[in-house]
């Protein structure tokens, strides 16, 4: 049966194809449809992935491997046991993860046409983004963590071409804009050195790296239709995929491996199974063998003479999986790159930065659930990493003056929310957040450029007026006037309708307000923490709780103020009080955005909550999650709580509002409201404004130092020591006084003549000679290669004579 | 006659024939002559891999004549798979680095443009008889011939220090090249052979023995005779004394050859001789290599990141990048020495074009300084697009060569029964100072703000675009289908480590009695945290 499955590459393919058409033909194709081209591209994508999406649902959302065509494998080494695909896996997580990249992605896409209008590497642009979609696609739909570890690196890749987009500016701009990208280049590096030695214990462990073989049942639990959340009424999609796989269970069980019909009773479909028995345990992928290991049916290898136990093993795997999470998700310690790759364009920031690339940890942690799961230590680290990141990242957020810094911070702490959440074992919690923060945060960057995009306009509106032409519309604010920074901003609400009534429910979706978005996946993070604490009595969700809490409180407030600084009050530069609305390719997708950020949370509404469930199914994201993520589990509604956050979300909104609004925000020596206090509060707005004095500590602590050691490594070590003293000094010294001891004594003309030839051109070398008649060079070394032969073989023939 | 005998006497033709190539007002053919004599080479190996059965560990395409029989000595040659890969290697970089001498600064200066092909072609004769050769005399006369070619490339064609550079490198090759002679004689001799396959099959039926019974033994002394040679080769930290002279001071197609090919001598011979020869004494003093194998990848990572000279810099990440290669050699598991037979490829694509790349960069602006450069991506952009696909391939981007090779080194220095987790921990550590140094280079030359002496650089010439994406292409296609290569020398690799025993229970260390010197100590992890020790 050929099914929409098997067009799995095709979701890779079209923007691949995409970047190459831009990369050798961009130029010819000119600009307006180099744009259109890479939209279109990643349009593709988005209806290539929701064709997956209906033909999972068909089959019942049993996960389809797909091979890549023309690739076959990547490495195939027999001897050393090792076999790693080009793969594919169509199932429920990565086809979740390819809507939220290509449908968010196609969006920016578009949106940028309007945007990058008129930059002057406009058609490389679209290359890029393309490009970091096919890289993107690949690290969700890789069956093996190699491949997801290509797409890891390949999406930083792209980040770090985005990142430092604009490096040809005047000014030093360029320069910091290099700086940031390397920056994150390399931090993301230490990240990926974690996965690396993850992987290399994974292989070592289970000898594969396949998250699961072909016919391997992710979640036996769910396939053997053990574990439905939604009985009511949404379970007419899945019902009959259940019924069926009820039948299935006995074939199964009797090992029988007879190909029985699909959901549907087709005949020669592959056959369905529903438990993991038809596979031998080494036949299985990473985490099917890793609960054999943690129940004790598998032993645990020795690395050189070293042999941990099976939960020591696997603790070790997370921490390392964890550090690649840390980099790629910018948690606490390496989360310093991110506000960096604010140097980018908008819509990478948007894109790259804020919706899907730095989410990939999370995925990637909720891909290997059943290692985390197993990994309490792990666990507690990774709740504990993730709470104090959202909560530090919130607090750095109250103090920043850049538009997109504010938002860069606010994404550190949101990913903190995810991250948090796979700490707590809330697996499907913390993709509900990543899908419905992928919508509000990338409406609320995509606002945040149109903004900068209006007053980079009024600014040149403001200059032309006067007369001052700047030539290309391209320099980017050379006279030191700052698009970005909010204290230039102001009253912008009557001039950019549209963009302030998205920004207005983007901000409402990430404070957490009821009925907007992030209400209801913020709430179930929480739901599941307290859970944890109150269920298994487990520290780690109260700490957790807490935390989130109090960095929940924090979102509000600081979001609220940049509503007030950026759109409410007076304009506070000439060029905010002329920024005009952005043009309809840049609204459009606001808009869309807008309306995924409001009805983003019922793609996974609790059940039984103001009857929303009737319209739009219960745990619907949980249920589809579910049949791939085998610690799944329904959050359940806890109502004090969710009031307890709405109305610390609210408060912390209406003391925003009191201490920012009508004006307020900004005195006239450009203060903010807090900074202007003079007390114990302006100590701590002054603390966030300088991030904690976090890069500044790095600095010290690991740049500076690296730097002096390896200058001290190559100045001192090396070349002072190594080369001039050890070599040029003593060792040729030594040669000269041994050529001459040689001479002397040694009689015989044939070796005193070579000898000499030594002698001199050592001499030779000493004096440095810097001839350049290439007859001296000829002879020197004609000599000496005569001569050293010469002496060894009159070493040797004794030894000749007596040898044989 | 077999084709590995055709395969060396083509260059050796080209030598013959631009000897000979005096007719008057012909000098401007000689360097089509050299490239077509390249080009026929490079075609031949691909006969020969074409010929070659993937499926036999062992030495094909033998041809072998009686030289002195009273003594053993045979001219033999034959590949296998290991040989094979690397023969491939040379001949690819030789047409590339001959062809990237067209037109060259250089010859304005220096001239004898006829000398200098002869000279590529003759090291070119003398590499390729050091990949196939099987007789260790042969091989020691070829492994010395590599350095008069070398020698003069550098001495005359080089920058202004070259006379130094160049005794400095012939000296100091030299001087390690007398231990293995006096190894290799004790060897031939003692064995009544000088044939490798021969006394392999006599240490196999016992009827010779190289004692080893510690770091003080005949075996152990012999070992380290032939390593010490290799080890200034390639060169293994801290015999790397001489290379940054001899990269900074070679012309362009030198650096090429040198990084490219020259220093995989080194490496090649320690798979080649020291591991089936002595296998005791490899595992004995392996965890000790290995450790400066690492030592190297940290220091010339580091060292490199403070360098202000473009070359310079790149010839130390030869050193960070060769001691991936050590690691995984004396992994003494397949994935660790098919690794690093890989990496010896892959790094010399890689570090190759990053000097081709530098000689272009010199060839415009006559300095190698980083600090004169800056904004070069905006004036060349396609030159800027292949610079950033050869420095992430050094870097080891996944997708491109340099990680493949990367990957399975690391990847069996952890699973080694010698190795281990220490040494792939810090070895890993290597791919994170990499993206420190490479990024740097790369923000210092391409990115930046364009400078005005750098505003009116000239495009590509011909000869440059067809050199680089001969070296892009095969970038891409070891990164996503390494299986091409890894299946050639897959039986080549696997016999041979069978052969020395590294696979089976019989020579693990305990089993030898063998204490080494550095690397598995017996430690036993109970339980998430406690820690017993025994």
């Amino acid at each position: 049966m050929v099914t929409f499955l098997d067009w799995a590459p095709l979701v890779i393919l079209f923007p691949l194809l995409g970047f190459i058409a831009n990369l050798f033909g961009g130029a010819r194709l000119g600009r307006r449809y180099a744009g259109w081209l890479a939209t279109g591209a990643a349009a593709l994508a988005f209806v290539v992935s929701l064709l997956l999406l209906v033909a999972l649902r068909e089959n019942g959302y049993q996960a389809h491997l797909q091979d890549f065509p023309l690739l076959g494998h990547w490495f195939d080494i027999p001897t050393a046991n090792l076999r790693i695909g080009w793969q594919l896996r169509v199932d429920t997580l990565s086809v979740t993860m390819m809507l939220v990249v290509t449908g968010v992605g196609s969006l920016i896409h578009l949106y940028a046409i309007g945007y990058m209008t008129g930059d002057s590497a406009f058609v490389r642009f679209f290359a890029y983004l393309n490009l970091f979609l096919v890289f993107m696609l690949v690290l969700v739909s890789a069956n093996n963590f190699l491949m997801m570890f290509v797409g890891w690196e390949g999406v930083g890749l792209c980040s770090y071409l985005l990142i430092g987009f604009w490096w040809d500016q005047r000014g030093g701009e360029g320069w910091r804009n290099s700086n940031a990208a390397r920056k994150a280049f390399i931090v993301n590096r230490v990240g990926d050195f974690g996965l690396l030695m993850a992987m290399f214990l994974i292989f070592w462990q289970f000898g594969t790296l396949d998250f699961y073989a072909p016919t391997e049942v992710a979640n036996v639990a769910w396939a053997s239709g053990a574990t439905h959340h939604s009985a009511d009424d949404h379970a007419t999609d899945d019902g009959h995929a259940a019924d069926a796989n009820e039948d299935e269970h006995e074939a199964a069980d009797d090992h029988t491996d007879s190909p029985a019909s699909d959901a549907h009773g087709e005949s020669g479909a592959p056959a369905v199974h529903t438990t993991n028995e038809h596979l031998a345990t080494h036949e299985r992928g990473v985490f099917g063998q890793a609960e054999a290991l943690i129940a004790g049916e598998l032993p645990v290898r020795a690395f050189a003479g070293v042999r941990l136990s099976a939960e020591g093993l696997v603790t070790l795997i997370t921490l390392f999986l964890l550090l690649g999470a840390i980099g790629k998700s910018a948690q606490i310690p390496l989360f310093v790159w991110l506000p960096d790759a604010m140097a980018g364009p908008t819509p990478v920031s948007a894109l790259i930065h804020a919706a899907t690339m730095v989410t990939a940890g999370v995925y990637m942690m909720v891909r290997a659930d059943v290692l985390f799961y197993e990994a309490a230590v792990t666990s507690f680290v990774v709740a504990i990493i993730g709470a104090a990141t959202a909560l530090t990242a919130g607090f750095i957020a109250l103090g920043q003056w850049d538009i997109k810094r504010v938002l860069a911070y606010s994404t550190i702490s949101q990913l903190g929310f995810m991250v948090a959440a796979v700490g707590v074992g809330a697996y499907v919690a913390a993709m509900f957040h990543l899908v419905t923060h992928a919508f509000f945060k990338a409406l609320l960057f995509l606002g945040s450029g149109s903004v900068i995009h209006g007053v980079e306009h009024g600014h040149h509106h403001v200059h032309d007026a006067h007369g001052v032409h700047e030539g290309e519309s391209t320099s980017h604010h050379e006279d030191g006037f700052d698009p970005q920074d909010m204290r230039n901003m102001g009253g912008l609400a009557a001039r950019m309708p549209l963009t302030y009534l998205t920004y207005l429910i983007g901000t409402l979706a990430l404070a957490g307000v009821f009925p907007l978005a992030g209400f209801w996946s913020k709430d179930e993070i929480l739901a599941d923490a307290w859970r944890l604490g109150i269920e298994k009595a487990e520290l780690s969700g109260y700490l957790t709780l807490g935390l989130l809490l109090a960095a929940a409180a924090m979102t509000a407030f600081y979001m609220w103020r940049q509503v007030e600084l950026v759109f409410h009050g007076r304009a506070r530069s000439e060029a905010a009080a002329a920024a005009p609305e952005s043009a309809y390719t840049m609204t459009v997708p606001l808009l869309i955005l807008a309306v995924a950020s409001v009805l983003g949370g019922m793609l996974n509404a609790p059940h039984g909550v103001l009857g929303l469930d009737r319209l739009f199914g219960a745990h619907s994201l949980t249920n589809f999650l579910e049949a791939t993520v085998r610690h799944a589990h329904a959050g359940s509604f806890v109502f004090w709580l969710a009031a307890l956050a709405l109305g610390l979300a609210v408060l912390a909104i209406l003391s925003a509002r009191s201490i920012y609004g009508q004006g307020r925000g900004v005195s006239e020596t450009g203060e903010d409201a807090l900074q202007a206090n003079g007390n114990l509060i302006s100590w701590f707005w002054q603390l966030a404004n300088r991030r904690l004095f976090w890069d500044e500590f790095y600095e010290c602590v690991f740049l500076r130092p690296y730097q002096a050691l390896a200058r001290f490594f190559a100045q001192t070590i090396d070349w002072d020591f190594w080369h001039n003293y050890v070599h040029d000094d003593v060792l040729r010294a030594g040669f000269n006084a041994a050529g001459g001891f040689l001479a002397r004594p040694v009689d015989m003309g044939l070796v005193d003549g070579a000898v000499n030839g030594v002698a001199r051109l050592i001499q030779s070398l000493s004096a440095r000679l810097r001839r350049t008649q290439s007859g001296y060079v000829r002879a020197y070394a004609l000599a000496l290669f005569l001569g050293t032969l010469l002496i060894v073989i009159l070493m040797l023939l004794p030894l000749a004579g007596s040898g044989g | 006659m077999a084709l590995t005998t055709i395969l060396l006497a083509i260059p050796l033709l080209g030598v013959l024939v631009l000897l000979l190539w005096t007719r008057e007002g012909s000098q401007q053919q000689v360097k089509w002559v050299a490239f077509g004599f390249s080009i026929v080479t490079f075609l031949a190996s691909l006969l020969m891999w074409n010929r070659f059965d993937p499926t036999q560990g062992g030495f094909q395409m033998v041809q072998s004549w009686d030289w002195l029989p009273m003594l053993g000595i045979k001219i033999q040659w034959g590949v296998d798979g290991i040989s094979m890969l690397l023969v491939l290697l040379t001949t690819f970089i030789m047409p590339l680095a001959i062809l990237s001498s067209f037109g060259s600064g250089i010859f304005a200066e220096r001239g004898r443009e006829r000398l200098y092909y002869l000279f590529m072609l003759l090291l070119e004769f003398a590499m390729l008889g050091v990949f196939v050769t099987l007789d260790l005399i042969i091989f020691y006369i070829f492994w010395e011939l590599t350095l008069v070619p070398m020698y003069f490339l550098i001495g005359i064609w080089g920058a202004e220090q070259r006379i130094y550079a160049a005794v400095k490198f012939f000296l100091y090759t030299m001087a390690g090249s007398i231990m293995m002679l006096l190894a290799i004689l004790y060897v031939g001799l003692t064995a009544e052979t000088f044939v490798l396959p021969g006394i392999l099959a006599a240490q196999a039926d016992g009827r010779v023995q190289f004692l080893y019974d510690g770091l003080f033994s005949t075996q152990s002394f012999l070992f380290l005779g032939f390593f010490i040679a290799f080890a200034i080769k390639v060169p293994i930290w801290p015999f790397h004394s001489w290379l940054p002279d001899a990269h900074v001071q070679a012309p362009t197609a030198g650096s090429v050859i040198l990084a490219g090919i020259l220093l995989k001598l080194g490496t090649y011979g320690i798979v080649r001789f020291c591991l089936p020869l002595f296998p005791e004494a490899s595992v004995g003093w392996g965890g000790f290599i290995a450790s400066l194998g690492v030592i190297g990848i940290l220091y010339g990572a580091w060292v490199s990141y403070a360098q202000d000279d473009v070359k310079k810099l790149v010839a130390y990440s030869s050193v960070s990048h060769l001691g991936f290669v050590v690691v995984g050699i004396f992994a003494l598991n397949s994935a660790g020495l098919q690794g690093a037979t890989l990496q010896m490829v892959n790094h010399g694509i890689s570090t190759g074009g990053l000097f081709l790349l530098v000689g272009m960069l010199y060839e415009r602006r006559h300095t190698k300084e980083m600090a004169a450069f800056g904004g070069v991506w905006k004036v060349m952009p396609a030159f800027g697009g292949i610079s950033l696909v050869i420095v992430l391939s050094s870097m080891g981007l996944p997708g491109l060569n340099g990680f493949v090779g990367e990957f399975t080194i690391l990847l069996g220095s952890l699973g080694s029964e010698y190795l281990g987790f220490t040494f792939a921990f810090l070895a890993t550590l290597g791919v994170i100072m990499a993206a420190i140094y490479l990024l740097n280079m790369f923000q210092h030359v391409y990115m930046g703000e364009l400078r005005e002496e750098n505003a009116d650089l000239a495009p590509m010439r011909w000869n440059e675009i067809a050199v680089l994406v001969p070296v892009v292409i095969l970038t891409l296609w070891i990164g996503l289908q390494p299986g091409t290569f890894f299946r050639l020398m897959d039986h080549s690799t696997g016999q041979l480590l069978e052969d020395a025993g590294f696979t089976t229970e019989t020579r693990t260390a305990e089993s030898l009695g063998i204490t080494p010197l550095v690397g598995r100590g017996t430690l036993e992890l109970n339980g998430p945290y406690t820690l017993v020790l025994d």
